[in-house]
């Protein structure tokens, strides 16, 4: 008895952590951003209003509520710049996944079909990049593809190119580095479902008649499936949300809205504004969560 | 490829038909088949004629080849010796898809994500069937194997039983010219498994169809398979019938490998017409049949199944007139063994040697039955030895 409340008391701990994990780690937070998303800017430290004061009274909190205003997402509608940013982000956020699953699905396949020791050996290949920081691995990049850089030495050594090409400061750059930086995340998801898959369920669509590009579609990928779902969205939230990358490599003239809310931020101080993006690029994530969701439901309670 | 080969049933009945060899004609015929992985040699020279209709079963410790074997014919090992003829055509380097052979594998492998329906449809989509021909032959394999009402559930909500038969009909649909079967029922419990080895055999014997299963079961292989091939070390180690292997096993290995045996090691003494007289270490001077291979002085062994050994209390008499000559030994009960249908004696021989006698249950009551320490007598006639090469 007197053992069982002693265990009893850890384990229902353990049930709410996530829940308190969340409640102090984002939904607090989440909270003073849609505030300061409803507030104005204003020359004062900190730069909006109203100002809660929670020790001013009863009447003052009811005025600074009144205070509060959805102006700035009726901003972000009107105003192209904050439409085309989400618009290319997600443009982005979509040529990338798609990018990075044509990419990541044949090295995650071949890494589950090598003998068991050396998927040990590939998968500390793909996770290795880890064990430098992300910034100087993107800053490594700039200087392999700048003017003189590698990529382009090769090139011209191969006789492939007679002009060093310009790479820096394009869109290819950008989508080498965010490839470069999100396979990881792509081919291990997809690799936990391959290699646990039974061989022999290849080797059944096989020997019913299926010849191998008919294995592949009939069997192998529909089974990997929540493995695909599971990469893309690893792989296409955090994108649209990309600032470093698109920051460092691609050029200035066409922003993705992780970019337009540090300008917001930093250079135009209008936390207000910044902070309204911010919520709108949340909601707009909520959505491709959801539907994951919904079908991963469906496939859980029908099947097929 | 595929056009040079023989269709499967499907295929065949999507061109329009295709004769298919009669009962008791050569359907397979294995040549010098050999496949080493590594440095293993998993499957080290078979050769092996197989009879359409016919169910033969492979049988072997793990590690015997069979397996690979029965790979090798579903094309998913190639061979890298010997050829694998199919009618007059060598299927040794073809691939699984090409072969009008089908599988039923070991732990079913239906495709998780298809219906029980689509499951068995599946061989048939890809033979290129019409939809309507799909749909009744699908309906047939689920009354075949009586699965009616099941057709739109996936493998996940279906029994085990179930299972094997959503595996069996999907295997059988496209009317194979060969079926082979990896360990079919070793997945299931054993009453269960009892009942599906004679629906097998029902169905084996209505459809005519030629079965290879594998199995490291002898009862399993015994009660099912018109022929059993013994398999170790990546040979065959003897081809032959049920009783056959059984009551004239080829080699001292064999003996011990199916059923129990008592082995006894000698050398031949005298030979008397059709009978030699055989001394051992163990068991004093025997004298067994002549084997039908006549052999020549020298080491042997003797084996003899327990059940052929008799017990009595007093040394039988002999009847005027029949065989006289019984290999009589005496002894003490060491230890008994109840099992049921039948108590083990382990016998404690005065020539030294230890033997074991099974005697069947036939009466209830046990007014006949031994008890440790008891002097007994253990006899068997010169027929119930086979004399196996040392």
């Amino acid at each position: 008895m007197s053992s069982r409340r002693i265990f009893a008391r850890p384990a229902r701990f353990a049930a709410i952590a996530p829940y308190v994990w969340m409640a102090l780690f984002f939904l607090v937070p989440f909270a003073f951003v849609l505030k300061i998303s409803l507030s104005q800017t204003a020359i004062a430290q900190p730069p909006y209003e109203p100002v809660f004061d929670l020790t001013a009274g009863w009447d003052a909190l009811r005025a600074a509520f009144a205070a509060l205003s959805i102006d700035n997402f009726k901003l972000l509608v009107s105003d192209d710049i904050y439409v085309f940013a989400y618009v290319r982000s997600l443009t982005v956020a979509l040529t990338a996944t798609a990018l990075l699953l044509l990419i990541g699905y044949p090295i995650a396949y071949g890494m589950a079909r090598l003998p068991k020791s050396w998927q040990a050996v590939a998968m500390v290949l793909v996770i290795v990049p880890f064990w430098t920081s992300f910034l100087i691995r993107i800053y490594a990049w700039i200087n392999i593809l700048q003017h003189d850089g590698l990529l382009n030495q090769i090139l011209l050594a191969l006789h492939l190119v007679g002009q060093p090409v310009v790479w820096l400061s394009t869109d290819s750059a950008m989508y080498i580095g965010i490839v470069y930086s999100y396979l990881p995340f792509m081919i291990l998801p997809l690799y936990a479902t391959l290699a646990k898959m039974e061989p022999a369920l290849e080797e059944a669509a096989g020997d019913l008649g299926a010849p191998p590009w008919q294995v592949f579609w009939l069997v192998t990928f529909p089974l990997s499936l929540p493995g695909v779902g599971a990469g893309v969205l690893l792989c296409f939230i955090p994108i649209v949300g990309e600032f470093v990358i698109p920051d460092l490599l691609a050029g200035s003239n066409s922003l993705m809205i992780g970019q337009t809310l540090w300008l917001e931020f930093f250079t135009n101080k209008d936390w207000p504004v910044a902070s309204a993006a911010a919520i709108v690029l949340l909601l707009v994530l909520l959505v491709p969560l959801l539907l994951y969701e919904r079908l991963q439901k469906r496939q859980l309670e029908q099947g097929r | 490829m595929t056009d040079e080969l023989p269709r499967t049933g499907a295929a065949a009945d999507a061109a329009g038909g295709d004769a298919l060899p009669a009962a008791g004609q050569p359907l397979l015929r294995i040549e010098g088949v050999a496949k080493t992985f590594g440095t293993f040699r998993a499957v080290d020279g078979v050769s092996l004629d197989i009879k359409a209709g016919e169910f033969l079963a492979l049988l072997g410790p793990s590690g015997c080849g069979k397996t690979t074997l029965l790979r090798m014919l579903a094309g998913f090992e190639a061979p890298d010796e010997g050829r694998i003829l199919l009618g007059d055509k060598d299927i040794a380097q073809a691939l699984p898809h090409e072969r009008p052979i089908n599988m039923m594998f070991q732990n079913y492998a239906l495709f998780p994500h298809l219906s029980v329906r689509d499951n068995i449809a599946f061989g048939l989509k890809r033979a290129g069937m019409a939809r309507a021909d799909i749909a009744a032959r699908v309906a047939e394999m689920v009354a075949l194997v009586k699965l009616e009402g099941l057709e739109k559930r996936r493998p996940d909500q279906l029994s085990g039983g179930q299972r094997q038969r959503v595996a069996l009909a999907r295997a059988l649909a496209r009317r194979p010219q060969l079926l082979l079967l990896d360990e079919p029922l070793a997945a299931l419990d054993k009453k269960l498994r009892e009942n599906t080895q004679g629906e097998l055999m029902e169905l084996q014997r209505r459809l005519g169809m030629t079965f290879i299963v594998v199995t490291h079961d002898q009862e399993e292989a015994m009660t099912m398979a018109s022929r059993i091939g013994v398999m170790n070390a990546g040979r065959l180690a003897q081809v032959a019938s049920p009783r056959e292997l059984y009551e004239a096993p080829r080699s001292r290995w064999i003996a011990e490998f199916v059923g129990d045996v008592n082995v006894f090691d000698g050398e031949t003494r005298l030979r008397d017409g059709h009978r030699l007289v055989i001394g051992t270490r163990d068991a004093g001077t025997l004298v067994v049949a002549e084997p039908r291979e006549p052999v020549g002085a020298g080491k042997f062994s003797i084996a003899i199944r327990p059940e052929k050994i008799k017990l009595s209390r007093r040394a039988p008499v002999s009847e005027v007139g029949r065989e006289t000559t019984i290999n009589i030994i005496d002894g003490v009960i060491a230890d008994i063994c109840y099992l049921g249908g039948t108590t083990t004696y382990k016998v404690k021989l005065d020539t030294g040697g230890i033997v074991r006698a099974s005697v069947a249950n036939s009466a209830r009551l046990d007014v006949d039955a031994y008890s440790v320490g008891q002097q007994i007598v253990a006899w068997f006639t010169p027929d119930d030895c086979v004399v196996l090469p040392s």
